[in-house]
């Protein structure tokens, strides 16, 4: 499968249907980020319709892959907490001070229920101004960092 | 601050006929902002460059956490990200900003005519500063443009002459202390502060009475038994004295426990039930957002059993604690008074308990919290699966529900086994210590008697002493575990307490005697989470105009209700009512004035009498009924066995939707309300239904600023203005022939309604069984639309 697909100078991809028409501000969306990220992308319009499904990004021709995979990675931003250094309190609303693979920050956890458990020991937690963050493992983690997510679990 | 920009930026500053504009704007920029410019900046700015805003931005282009910044200034961008240096680019005429966001993460962009320039990643907590930035960048540009009109009408807006920069819920509340959080309940323990001095005057006597009989043994040991095994004879005057003694104490210590208990017993239920109450009352007054956060069962779980269990905690084991710990000490002081070397081996073991104690004490706390989780988690499942359990049945997932009800009990199971384990272990460690001090009591004692250090009554009355005190710190062990229970329940209950409504009260209202009905929102914002709803919407509605709200599912029309009912506050922008911003009213004097009819109407276990009168207990039967026949609900509910008197059940069970529907239009009626709000008021009936309801509703709506959201666009025939919405912004606004002559979003979506409608139509009359309500309810609609089109 090939896809007419390119970015503009304004980095906006591009994408130009069957009919020839082009649509400008084409935006790649994953069907399950969390299941399985890598099936079922969409491609929709700025409005929200949808263009193109693809049932994998494996099955893309390289450069529209890259384009792709580009455009998901702008858009998704899931950092990954690495290391909880402190947190504020043990009752919420409680500021955490966290290690991500995006670098140091602080989230602000709202309520334990903003805490959202994957399958397989992950977990998805939303801050207060609704990012996400994303333990892989709950046990990979190392013991100081357990022992204060453990109170909120 | 806006001294000190002054003070930075005095070389070249033009003196008094360009203050207006760029220095309002400069100062209430930096109002917003955290902190000041830059020095390195500073340097670089040209003399004369006055800085608008700046804005902390806190990820780099590759989505990294870094610290950034942008600074407007009224000739150039500035910026930098992490270590690199600024960066400046020329305010030129085609130059724009363009600021988007999606999941949590907010985008601006600079373009130019041909390319994007530069692009900046924040969080949504850099967010406000970032829009400030914005905004002022626009009046720079549309200033520097020449655009006199259009930068009258924007500083219109910018400065909204209520409170200006009014950041009402960014503030985060502080999270309390979860270690002391027991304490705060002295704040219900107040009222009772009486009893519970005379409580703990009981408490005092009783604790002293328990301790004269061990005192007692002394002479009798001493006194009567060796003497007597010394071949002495038993003097029964001085005998009986000393069995008087202990019988006395004994009643005594009776009687005063039993009422010392009893008093305390009475206080403690007294703070569980306050304590229950206000929680309660401070839930009902949180705002919508956090009902729609948390799950019911977790809800009551935390207001029922949390309250039951601190009750239990104060009347029962903060009491016995508190009398272990005054034994303690008056055993200690005997002891020590006795005989201070022995008293001192006695209490040797303490420090050794202590420590376990404390030892153990974490482990246990983070146990019991999450066994109140887990516990949270079974009561969920019921109340999720209790009021869906017809789908449950529908669907024949009875088997899912049961084993998903299974897993959260067994994981409750594993968390309780968890616990027990560290549990067990405790108590018996405990009465092993205990029995150990005991042994090295008896150790040094005979040691000491054989020295003729003491006498052997001593020896007994300390052993009494000790064993009475050793089992005593036993349970006082378990007081740990209990506590800690106490204080996740408490810490629980106080979640809600701290959880400040994200719809506050304003410190001085306005009073509203009447209102008019006009509402105008003024550029008003909404952010759901991450999600915007509804972006910059300005919209005037007139007293007793009826609008229309409509547009695909999501486009933010339901909010816009919710926002103007301020079951929410908007994010950005203000809403007025009589010109009146919204946030200066008291909610509940608002509220008064508002009729709302929802799509699932909601009736509470009462009469129908009582239903119809909900939001004003007070009204007469005269009224009731009035309201009654207005909606077209009188006859119906004259055709149930008991009149006005019937009771519906939970949920209105036994009656119609439609019914249902008509007794919450009669609610709304009977409080005569300014401002009326329809979410989607027809469209779970059916045909016949709708006709009743829609008779109903013309009544209501009369004379009254209605706005209607309907999805069949058939029903909103009679409003003065249709508002079409999408994706939270207003696309067209007018009379139903305008909007259709205009052939825009309204007229597609009419059409698109109306060749549904046929389809459904065509479909029905295949014999689609299954369906055939809905159709039906659907085929009602393409009627009325062909009606609809005949006038």
């Amino acid at each position: 499968m090939t896809l007419a697909l390119h970015r503009d100078d304004f980095g906006r991809l591009v994408l130009t249907d069957a009919e020839g028409q082009v649509h400008i501000g084409v935006l790649p969306v994953r069907a399950f980020p969390l299941t399985a990220p890598d099936d079922g992308v969409s491609l929709v319009d700025a409005r929200g319709r949808e263009l193109a499904w693809l049932d994998a990004l494996q099955a893309l021709p390289p450069p529209q892959r890259a384009l792709i995979e580009e455009e998901l990675a702008r858009r998704e931003f899931v950092p990954e907490i690495r290391r909880l250094r402190a947190v504020s309190s043990f009752a919420t609303p409680s500021t955490w001070q966290v290690d991500t693979d995006r670098g140091a920050t602080e989230l602000v956890l709202r309520g334990e229920e903003d805490i959202r458990r994957l399958g397989g020991g992950g977990l998805l937690i939303t801050d207060r101004h609704g990012l996400h963050f994303r333990v892989r493992d709950f046990a990979a983690l190392d013991r100081h960092s357990k022992r204060l997510l453990e109170r909120f679990l | 601050m806006r001294l000190e920009t002054q003070s930075r930026r005095p070389v070249g500053r033009p003196t008094s006929i360009h203050m207006s504009n760029s220095d309002i704007d400069a100062a209430t920029a930096l109002v917003g902002a955290r902190q000041p410019i830059p020095a390195e900046l500073d340097a670089k700015l040209a003399g004369g460059e006055n800085v608008l805003a700046l804005a902390a931005v806190d990820l780099d282009e590759a989505l990294i956490f870094t610290q950034g910044e942008l600074v407007l200034t009224d000739r150039r961008l500035w910026a930098r990200s992490g270590g690199s240096g600024w960066r400046a680019w020329e305010l030129a005429p085609e130059l724009r900003l363009a600021h988007s966001d999606h999941g949590g993460v907010g985008t601006l962009e600079l373009c130019d005519a041909r390319q994007r320039l530069a692009e900046w990643r924040f969080t949504l907590g850099a967010d406000p500063q970032v829009q400030k930035l914005l905004a002022a960048f626009e009046r720079q540009q549309a200033r520097r443009a020449g655009r006199p009109a259009e930068l009258e009408a924007s500083d219109a807006a910018a400065e909204p002459g209520d409170p200006p920069e009014d950041e009402p819920a960014t503030q985060e509340p502080e999270g309390p202390p979860s270690t002391w959080v027991l304490l705060r309940l002295s704040r219900f323990a107040r009222p009772y502060r009486r009893q519970l001095a005379l409580g703990f005057v009981l408490t005092l006597a009783a604790t002293a009475a328990t301790l004269v009989p061990p005192y007692l043994t002394i002479p009798l040991m001493d006194e009567v038994l060796i003497p007597f095994q010394g071949g002495q004879r038993i003097d029964p005057g001085y005998v009986a004295l000393l069995l008087t003694g202990l019988l006395g104490s004994a009643l005594l210590a009776w009687g005063l426990g039993w009422a010392r208990t009893w008093l305390l017993a009475l206080v403690s239920e007294r703070i569980a039930a306050d304590l229950r109450t206000s929680a309660f009352e401070h839930l009902l007054g949180l705002s919508l957002d956090y009902f729609g956060s948390k799950r019911t069962g977790d809800l009551m779980a935390r207001i029922g059993s949390e309250t039951d269990r601190i009750s239990v905690f104060l009347s029962l084991h903060a009491l016995d604690f508190a009398t272990d710990v005054l034994m303690f000490v008056m055993t200690a002081a005997i002891l020590f008074s006795i005989d201070p070397s022995l008293a001192l081996v006695t209490l040797l073991p303490l420090p050794f308990i202590a420590w376990m104690i404390h030892l153990v004490r974490d482990r246990l706390r983070t146990g019991f919290e999450k066994i109140d989780r887990v516990w949270a988690d079974v009561t969920n499942v019921l109340a999720d699966t209790i009021p869906g359990i017809r789908v449950v049945k529908a669907f024949a997932q009875e088997a899912r529900e049961a084993a998903r009800f299974r897993e959260a009990n067994r994981q409750n199971l594993a968390v309780n086994d968890r616990l027990n384990k560290t549990w067990s272990l405790f108590t018996p460690t405990v009465s092993l210590l205990t029995d150990v001090g005991l042994l090295v009591v008896w150790a040094f004692g005979i040691w000491q008697v054989s020295r003729g250090r003491v006498t052997v009554g001593v020896l007994t009355a300390f052993i009494a002493y000790i064993g009475r005190f050793y089992t005593r710190l036993d349970s006082m062990s378990r007081i740990v575990s209990v506590t800690q229970k106490a204080a996740a329940g408490a810490k629980r209950i106080f979640d809600i307490l701290d959880h400040h409504s994200n719809v506050p009260e304003p410190a001085q209202p306005e009073a509203i005697e009447r209102l008019k009905g006009a509402i105008e929102l003024r550029s008003v914002a909404f952010r759901y989470g991450s999600r915007s709803v509804i972006r910059g919407l300005d919209l005037s509605i007139a007293p007793g105009e009826m609008i229309g709200l409509v547009g695909h599912s999501g486009s933010g029309k339901s909010t816009l209700a919710n926002l103007i009912c301020r079951f929410y506050d908007a994010s950005d922008g203000a809403i007025l009512v009589d010109g009146i911003d919204l946030r200066r009213l008291r909610v509940a004097d608002y509220r008064r004035h508002i009729g709302l009819v929802l799509q699932e109407p909601f009736l509470f276990f009462g009469t129908v009498a009582q239903n119809i009168a909900y939001g004003k207990p007070e009204a007469t039967r005269a009224e009731i009924v009035a309201a009654a026949r207005a909606a077209h609900a009188h006859e119906f509910i004259l055709r149930l066995p008991q009149g006005y008197d019937s009771l519906v059940g939970e949920r209105g069970q036994g009656l119609s939707g439609g019914e249902r529907q008509r007794i919450s239009i009669a609610r709304a009626l009977l409080i005569d309300p300014r401002i009326l709000i329809l979410d989607e008021a027809t469209s779970a009936v059916d045909t016949e239904t709708e006709k009743e309801i829609q008779k109903a509703l013309d009544n209501l709506v009369r004379g009254r600023t209605t706005i209607a959201i309907a999805h069949r666009l058939s029903t909103l025939r009679r409003a003065d203005r249709l508002v079409v919405m999408d994706a939270g912004r207003i696309v067209e606004l007018g009379p139903h022939d305008e909007l259709m002559a205009r052939r825009g979003a309204y007229w597609r979506l009419y059409e698109a309604q109306a060749r549904r409608v046929d389809a459904a139509d065509s479909d029905a009359e295949g014999g689609a069984a299954l369906i055939g309500a809905r159709l039906e309810a659907e085929g009602h609609a393409h009627a009325a639309v062909q009606s609809g089109r005949q006038p």
